[in-house]
């Protein structure tokens, strides 16, 4: 049995001519985007409002609105711009990591291109969507919050930050395939389909993790001044409310505790005015 | 000592205490992590959607050191960029 013990799929080549050469890591990712392309394509091909809806339409249905919540979520913006790029994003990376499960396939993500791809499209996407939603100026200020001498710091935690996800995703996913293809030289039948197991699960939650990050990034470039404003105001204004909230029903339970404490007065008084009566009808 | 044998015991006593030495802070950090944010969920159990997510994103943040450790590791065992030119040089 022939089992591909290479750090990364761009060694397993198909074809080649001259410089055009087809490895692996290209064909799977076409594979994959031909399976989301096509998959989606055949199910909304016929969009419906009906009360029943097929049960495909219902999947997307879920997945795009439970992704869309999230980045709403993070951002606390309307998530609408956002979520063609960060689904893809997120569709692409978590289909690709599931189908490590199917024998022979090598995932793109576990080739470092591919994941400096992604990461090299986040880096793009972050001044794109900042500037869009708050002018150049605005969004080149940022870099010089909190102070004018974090301006070196903040450039270069933009490029640390985007060489991390890269290195991240491709981190994961390699060694995943690569402990499984070594654990089948060694200890066949059990021990790896554990380690497949243990892969699949990491691969969802690095794609879960690459989509987040992805949503924080741009989410902070994108929030703007005015709406750090309101909320600052919504905040104060729920504050008061609670307070104001909280005086009265301390007032009210204070009024309730004097009457409960009259109203036992009362009694006791009633008490001893009886007893000193009887006490008297007795002598 | 030849240059080849030099390279191949520098080689793999660097990789075994790379990862070795690597993964200790990143184990620590996570451990720390996954505390507090258990004692979070306990005193706030309805934010423990927000928790849990924020628990992932910092432990993947936190496991991406181990992570760079172990990929320096691999590509010192299985793509050694020195192994080549000091064979060639030993060979011919």
């Amino acid at each position: 049995m022939e089992t591909r013990l290479t750090i990364s799929p761009d060694s397993i080549v198909y074809w080649q001519s001259g410089p055009i050469v087809l490895n692996a890591t290209i064909v799977f990712t076409w594979v994959v985007m031909a399976m989301l392309v096509i998959g989606s394509w055949l199910i909304t091909r016929n969009l419906t409002t009906a009360p029943r809806i097929t049960r495909w339409q219902n999947l997307l249905e879920i997945v795009v609105s439970y992704i869309r919540e999230q980045i709403r979520e993070i951002t606390r913006q309307n998530p609408d711009p956002y979520l063609a790029f960060l689904g893809t994003l997120f569709l692409f990376i978590a289909l690709s990591n599931l189908l490590v499960i199917v024998p022979e396939f090598q995932p793109p993500t576990g080739s470092l291109n591919t994941t400096a791809a992604l990461a090299l499209a986040v880096f793009l996407a972050v001044p794109i969507f900042g500037i869009a939603s708050r002018g150049v100026v605005g969004y080149l200020k940022e870099y010089t919050r909190p102070s004018i001498f974090m301006l070196p710091f903040n450039i270069i935690g933009e490029f640390s930050r985007t060489i991390a996800l890269a290195v991240r995703l491709f981190g994961n996913m390699m060694s995943g395939t690569l402990i499984g293809a070594l654990l089948l030289a060694f200890v066949p039948l059990f021990v790896p389909v554990v380690m497949n197991l243990f892969a699949l699960l990491i691969g969802m939650i690095q794609a879960y993790i690459f989509a987040v990050l992805a949503t924080v990034y741009i989410g902070s470039a994108t929030r703007t001044r005015k709406m750090e404003e309101r909320e600052h105001a919504l905040e104060e204004r729920e504050e008061r409310v609670r307070e104001t909230v909280s005086s009265e029903d301390e007032e009210r339970e204070e009024s309730m505790d004097r009457e409960e404490r009259r109203s036992r007065e009362t009694e006791t008084e009633e008490r001893e005015e009886r007893e000193h009566e009887e006490s008297h009808k007795e002598r | 000592m030849d240059n080849v044998g030099l390279v191949a015991i520098v080689s793999i006593f660097t990789a075994g205490f790379t990862i070795a030495i690597g993964s200790i802070g990143p184990a620590v950090g996570e451990g720390l992590a996954v505390a507090r944010a258990l004692a979070a969920i306990a005193q706030q159990p309805d934010e423990s959607g927000t928790i849990s997510r924020t628990l992932f994103v910092g432990l993947a943040m936190v496991e991406s050191t181990a992570i760079y450790c172990l990929v320096v590791a691999i590509i010192i065992i299985f793509a050694n960029p020195f192994w080549s030119s000091v064979l060639q040089r030993a060979g011919g």
